[in-house]
């Protein structure tokens, strides 16, 4: 059964419209990431279905009920808040405590749950503690322990890496989807940072002017981005980008890069004429031999991150563009040197000039 | 780490000691006067050797005034009994409505929300004298006139704008994601305002109380226009020292010690609340 659903979901504050007729579900069990740039209403979302703010219009599902009427206390929904939102005059046991004791729970049950949670967020040592004596780190865990203690159908998790050092967020990226999946509860989890959207979705939900422009799982979103701004929020370096048109020379497929006529795969074949702008992930970039095929190219700068190599390249005819190369590859060149692109498929893309939507090739 | 120089350190601690004995020597010499007969209080040159007597305290405690025209009696005690109960249950009205008030301005948007609550500070800086005339005229109608409730109802004026707009500064401090926070483990608005917001606003609560309660002690014209003798405050019951025969100095000296001895017990019971109060939130911007 579906345990959250959102139906053409519409919120707006006055003229301003922060989205327009969301549409999402998700599972038990599953987490869906909502992923977008700061100011997209990511928050907003995660309060309408917590029952803090109303929806303008739209339906809020919750295991197939209508919640518009139903009180943020009783939607049976864990949150931790970016900014950990910890009750600063009680202890992290308190804390942790808060959701069992809103239920009444014995003592003993009380204990027992926080006690679980604790050790299973690694902070028992420290449920004594009042917030203010609590690391960042501790903090988060402890917001995070109190969302999950009392077992909720439905877990909203807004950036909750956000304020926490690289050491911990790589180590919480890592426990988090177990950890997640062992409560059975439908998760949905905002984040600005596309490598944390792609290790713990199951789904990724990208929202962009209102409206989720793409909702699928993250190795879709990677390889079959919907636009060409899906595209531009997923890879780092980014996607690089040409606008260019559409030809046909005899049987082969061209665009234009810089001057220079490229050949792509032939299925594109069909939108011969057309206006686009060609995207290619500098991981897709292969650099080949100066006699070797492909576009000729001046590399103007080798910059070397841990195990990829960036290189920043400038085509004979002027365009700009960066490949990625692993640093173990044997064929890294120095800067200065002269050589050939060519652009493997699986990473090419053409979208649509005006729509900026990807053409099926 | 201190880099200041050792003359620095001494001229800090010669100014300290200077502001310290322009505000505390009044309070020192009123002390002293508390423990003089009139005579020695008036004597030329004066000392500060004296021969201390309680005759003063003794003389307000019994309401027995001794002047050289005859004995006159007071009723200071029932004074210093009406200022308790005038200035407590002024407070204690104003944080029950103030408080939940304070709370509304502070988190939600309503229709005329910011003109209610300017109204409500503007009485702060009316002047008292411009509504005592049409007051004493409907308290008479009322029937309000030289009655306790008069007087508390019409301290709200002092009070409750008070603690409005000092409290509502500390609930606006308060993350409102802390209190949803609250909500959505399961607790119910009310709960969330009384174990959440009234606790996290308390150090604000208590500033603002005792500064409401200090402003109410000291409170003259209202009494002195709304309330006669045996409804009346210290700060209208000192008037009685002066007397046909002249001023009672070391009366009132004594007087002025045992009226300020409530408000400052509980100033320096508070002192932590008060200082933290003043300087967050409440001061803000």
């Amino acid at each position: 059964m579906t345990q959250l659903e959102l139906k053409s979901l519409t919120k707006s504050y006055g003229a301003y419209k922060v989205f327009d007729g969301l549409n999402l579900a998700a599972e038990p069990g599953e987490i869906v990431v909502i992923f977008g740039g700061s100011g997209t209403g990511k928050t907003i979302l995660l309060r309408l279905i917590a029952g803090v703010e109303e929806p303008t219009s739209g339906l809020i599902e919750i295991e197939g009920n209508d919640v518009a009427d139903i009180a943020p206390e009783h939607r049976n929904i864990g949150m931790a808040f970016q900014n950990f939102a910890l009750f600063p005059h009680l202890s992290a046991f308190e804390n942790i405590a808060t959701p069992l004791r809103a239920q009444n729970a014995s003592a003993e049950l009380v204990r027992s749950g926080v006690d679980k949670v604790a050790k299973l967020l690694k902070i028992d040592h420290v449920l004594g503690h009042a917030p203010r004596e609590l690391s960042n780190g501790q903090k988060q865990r402890t917001a995070l322990a109190r969302a999950l203690a009392a077992g909720p159908r439905i877990l909203l998790l807004d950036d909750p890496l956000r304020n926490v050092d690289a050491k911990l967020r790589f180590e919480m990226r890592l426990e988090l989807p177990r950890l997640l999946r062992q409560t059975g509860a439908a998760v949905l989890y905002v984040t600005q940072d596309y490598k944390e959207a792609m290790a713990l979705a199951d789904r990724i939900a990208v929202i962009a002017n209102g409206k989720f422009i793409q909702t699928a799982a993250p190795e879709d979103i990677y390889l079959k981005p919907a636009t060409l701004g899906v595209a531009q929020l997923f890879g780092d370096p980014s996607i690089n980008t040409a606008d260019t048109k559409v030809e046909l020379a005899g049987k082969t497929v061209n665009v234009t890069l810089g001057g220079a006529k490229v050949p792509i795969v032939s299925s594109y074949s069909s939108y011969a004429g057309r206006l686009v702008t060609f995207g290619v992930r500098p991981e897709a970039v292969e650099i080949n031999a100066s006699k070797g095929a492909g576009l000729a190219a001046n590399v103007m700068a080798v910059t070397p991150l841990n195990e990829r190599t960036v290189l920043l390249l400038h085509s004979e005819g002027g365009w700009e563009f960066l490949a990625s190369l692993p640093s173990s590859a044997t064929n890294i060149p120095e800067p200065g040197a002269k050589v050939k692109a060519s652009f493997a498929a699986s990473g090419t893309h053409l979208f649509d000039k005006t729509t900026a939507e990807r053409l099926h090739g | 780490m201190d880099h200041s120089s050792t003359f620095e350190k001494a001229l800090r601690s010669a100014l300290i000691t200077l502001v310290l004995i322009f505000f505390l020597f009044p309070i020192l010499w009123i002390f002293l006067m508390s423990l003089q007969t009139n005579e020695t209080i008036l004597r030329i040159p004066p000392s500060i050797l004296f021969e201390p007597n309680l005759d003063n305290y003794r003389a307000l405690i019994t309401g027995k005034l001794q002047t050289t025209a005859g004995n006159l009696d007071i009723a200071f005690m029932r004074n210093l009994w009406n200022s308790v109960l005038l200035s407590t249950f002024s407070v204690a009205l104003s944080l029950l409505l103030g408080v939940p008030a304070a709370y509304a301005f502070a988190r939600f948007k309503f229709r005329l929300g910011e003109d209610i609550a300017f109204t409500l500070l503007s009485f702060r800086f009316a002047p008292p004298l411009l509504v005592l005339l049409p007051l004493s005229l409907y308290f008479k109608t009322l029937g309000l006139t030289n009655t306790y409730i008069g007087l508390i109802w019409v301290y709200q004026l002092i009070c409750l704008p008070l603690i409005l707009w000092i409290v509502r500064g500390y609930f606006e401090d308060i993350s409102p994601d802390i209190e949803h926070a609250y909500r959505i483990a399961g607790n119910s608005w009310w709960k969330t305002f009384t174990r959440v917001a009234i606790p996290l606003a308390r150090p604000g609560i208590a500033a603002a109380g005792l500064l409401a309660f200090i402003f109410a002690w000291n409170n003259f014209v209202f009494a002195l226009i709304l309330a006669s003798a045996d409804k009346q405050p210290v700060t209208v019951g000192a008037l009685a020292f002066v007397t046909a025969s002249g001023i009672q100095y070391g009366q009132i000296a004594a007087a002025i010690v045992l009226s300020v001895t409530p408000t400052l017990a509980l100033a320096l019971y508070a002192q932590r609340y008060l200082v933290e109060g003043l300087s967050m939130g409440a001061v803000k911007g």
